[in-house]
């Protein structure tokens, strides 16, 4: 905020609006964790803080995927499948055939770029394309593992068991996806015109850039992300499984919008993204240390969610 | 994995910190009496949304109250992840932090808790997987053996059909899953014994009444005749209303120990002298893997698999079955803690299981 201070008007107004958008998660994010520190003041510490996070990671990478594709105002509904392929890939080849994986990863990248490229040119809905796409990624999973298992790499397991110093890792994982994305989508000119081919594509193509190249480039951005979202989820289970993490599609959408995201295209917010999917992660989690019955937990945590949503959409009526 | 891993250290350290297990673990017979009244038991269940789940979560809190009440233990808790392995994970994650002495797990995946499941063995803390083939070795397991469930099936249509050719259709659970790959094998081997038997057909019901129903209703018409189908258990009664709303002759369909299956199977007996068998998995094997984990807590000497008998219903035995069954629910045995340690014994002993007696 205090450099938000020393702007322009119109650039100071856009900027509070961003840390509006980030704020009430954020806001949601320390209610839940101060719940959570005064039911179990152990859990306030380093080895508890790993733990009740430990899980968000990847389900960060995925939000910022989904991010990614909401940003072009599509909708990815193969997210989750898609991770679950590369956590099968990942089990399977990484640690004893890395260049294999490496180059399933890379062709599974390409995949991606290459629907989000069909999207645009047939002009496609994209919830259709990738709902299909998604039975492509569970089927190609099954074909590879057709039961859970494989190994993870001993390397990848210790790397996600890792202690930095100072912070857990999953919270300088977070930093460090929050920071990246602000950086490349929200400071960066290329992110400008990024979030301009969501926005307005037309204004963009008379700019003189290609517009295809720019979807099929975000879409291999959000295979990329995705495909982290599953690799580090692989070391966190440690084993492949094909049905891992459909919730994932759908959470991502919920972090992303959560985040300050819109469905329109071209609004979205990186860091609101990685602050949402912390939320997200950590609401189940509250639910099990307010000890709420099972039978009310699901009702719970959806309560949880309409809140936090619903005062979303308060913030932003307020704040012009 | 190497041990000096720093994870390891650290839950090394939280489990010196942890109060100790009771230290003689003797091998020996009967109800283990150590001392386990301030410790708390977990359970963390991956999906809470069928009849089924809904019986074993209410037989588990009914038996682990009854021991709170008893000073058996000091509390319990139930966490349901709504299908959602991740979420599963992140919930046994909490459970170690909440100081649980012990977490039972029923696993979404046979793999993907791994990975919480170490690190809950690491903080010394004991764990008990049961109704899933959960892979890492410092977890119990509480299991029904999946190749008897096929073996019975069979054995039962082989007494009704003998050598004929015989025409089966198989209802599966869900693709990639781990127990329907079991059972599936179960199947596959007990069908070599059986050469007159052919799966003429596949589906997957997803163990949901209302999805086997549309499945096989959706395969129906590209069938020959079906003679007998075999199922999984939740799925028996969906696949009956398909065949009877394409006006087929009903086939033998291994029923799952549902009320509505059995009452079906009872209103049809009625009518046509039709008769079949019923087998499954008791929901309240959750009281089982109970005090699976209490008598390890109590420093019974348990081995890390515990065979579970499954629990069959005969035509003899099916209306005193069906008086018992409230609507909608599963046919369910109560287990008690003395008959518990029996089944521990016999599995030890690998001498016969004890069986689950029908209700007079």
């Amino acid at each position: 905020m205090d450099s938000a201070a020393r702007s322009a008007g119109a650039v100071r107004a856009g900027r509070r609006r961003d840390a509006a958008a980030v704020g009430l998660p954020l806001g949601a994010l320390a209610l839940m964790l101060a719940a959570i520190f005064t039911i179990r003041p152990a859990a306030f510490s380093y080895f508890g803080i790993t733990l009740l996070f430990k899980l968000a990671v990847p389900l960060i990478f995925a939000s910022l995927a989904q991010m990614l594709v909401i940003m072009l105002g599509d909708i990815d509904l193969s997210n989750g499948a898609f991770v679950g392929l590369i956590s099968c890939v990942t089990a399977l080849y990484l640690r004893d055939a890395p260049a294999r994986a490496l180059l399933i990863d890379a062709a599974a990248i390409a995949a991606y770029a290459g629907f989000g490229l069909l999207i645009h040119l047939r002009a496609l809905p994209s919830i259709i394309v990738t709902l299909g796409m998604s039975f492509l990624w569970l089927g190609t999973a099954i074909l590879l593992l057709p039961a859970p298992g494989g190994v993870a790499p001993d390397w990848l397991v210790g790397f996600m068991a890792w202690r930095p110093p100072l912070l857990p890792l999953p919270i300088w994982l977070a930093l460090a996806a929050a920071g990246a994305g602000h950086f490349v989508l929200t400071r960066s000119s290329y992110g400008a015109v990024l979030r301009g081919a969501g926005a307005h594509p037309r204004a963009i193509a008379r700019a003189g850039w290609s517009l295809p190249a720019l979807r099929a480039a975000t879409y291999a951005g959000a295979g990329l992300m995705a495909t982290l979202a599953g690799v580090t989820l692989t070391g966190l289970t440690t084993s492949g499984d094909p049905n891992i993490a459909p919730g994932y599609t759908l959470l991502g959408v919920g972090a992303v919008i959560l985040g300050g995201g819109a469905f329109t295209g071209g609004v979205v917010s990186p860091v609101g993204t990685v602050v949402g999917a912390l939320t997200l992660s950590l609401a189940g989690a509250l639910l099990s240390f307010l000890a709420v019955p099972p039978t009310w937990q699901p009702g719970a945590q959806g309560a949880i969610l309409f809140l936090v949503l619903a005062g979303r959409v308060l913030i932003a009526e307020v704040t012009p | 994995m190497k041990p000096q891993h720093p994870a390891r250290a650290a839950a090394l350290a939280l489990a010196a910190a942890l109060a100790a297990l009771p230290a003689a673990a003797r091998a020996q017979d009967g109800i283990a009496t150590g001392n386990t009244s301030a410790m708390s038991i977990a359970f963390s269940n991956s999906y809470a949304g069928n009849s089924f789940r809904q019986v074993m979560i209410k037989s588990f809190q009914q038996i682990a109250a009854q021991a709170e009440k008893e000073h058996l233990i000091k509390g319990y808790t139930v966490v349901s992840a709504n299908n959602s392995v991740t979420q599963q994970a992140a919930q046994i994650e909490n459970m170690i932090l909440q100081g649980y002495k012990a977490i039972i797990v029923l696993a979404g995946s046979d793999t993907a808790l791994n990975g919480a499941i170490k690190d809950a063995c690491g903080a010394g803390i004991v764990v008990v997987a049961f109704a899933s083939g959960v892979t890492e070795p410092c977890a119990y397991r509480v299991d029904y053996n999946l190749d008897s469930y096929g073996k019975a099936e069979l054995d039962f249509l082989a007494s009704r059909f003998g050598n004929r050719k015989v025409n089966l259709l198989e209802i599966r659970g869900m693709a990639g899953d781990g127990f329907d790959k079991r059972l599936h094998a179960g199947v596959e081997k007990a069908l070599k014994a059986h050469p007159n038997f052919k799966i003429v057909g596949q589906v997957y019901g997803q163990w949901t009444e209302t999805i086997a129903q549309k499945q096989v209703a959706s395969i129906l018409p590209s069938l020959p005749r079906i003679d007998a189908v075999l199922t999984q258990g939740g799925d028996g009664y969906g696949a009956a209303m398909a065949f009877q709303t394409a006006h087929r002759p009903m086939p033998v369909i291994i029923m799952g120990n549902r009320q509505q299956e059995l009452a079906l199977w009872s209103k049809l007996h009625a009518k046509t002298g039709y008769e079949t068998f019923s087998l499954g998995a008791t929901p309240s094997v959750s009281q089982v893997a109970f005090w699976v984990a209490q008598q390890i807590l109590a420093g019974k000497k348990v081995p890390k698999f515990v065979e579970v008998p499954l629990l069959t219903i005969h035509q003899a035995d099916l209306a005193a079955w069906l008086a018992k069954i409230p609507p909608g629910g599963v046919a369910n045995a109560t287990y008690s803690q003395a008959l518990v340690a029996k089944i521990i014994d016999a599995n030890v002993h690998h001498t016969a299981l004890p069986g689950i007696p029908a209700p007079q």
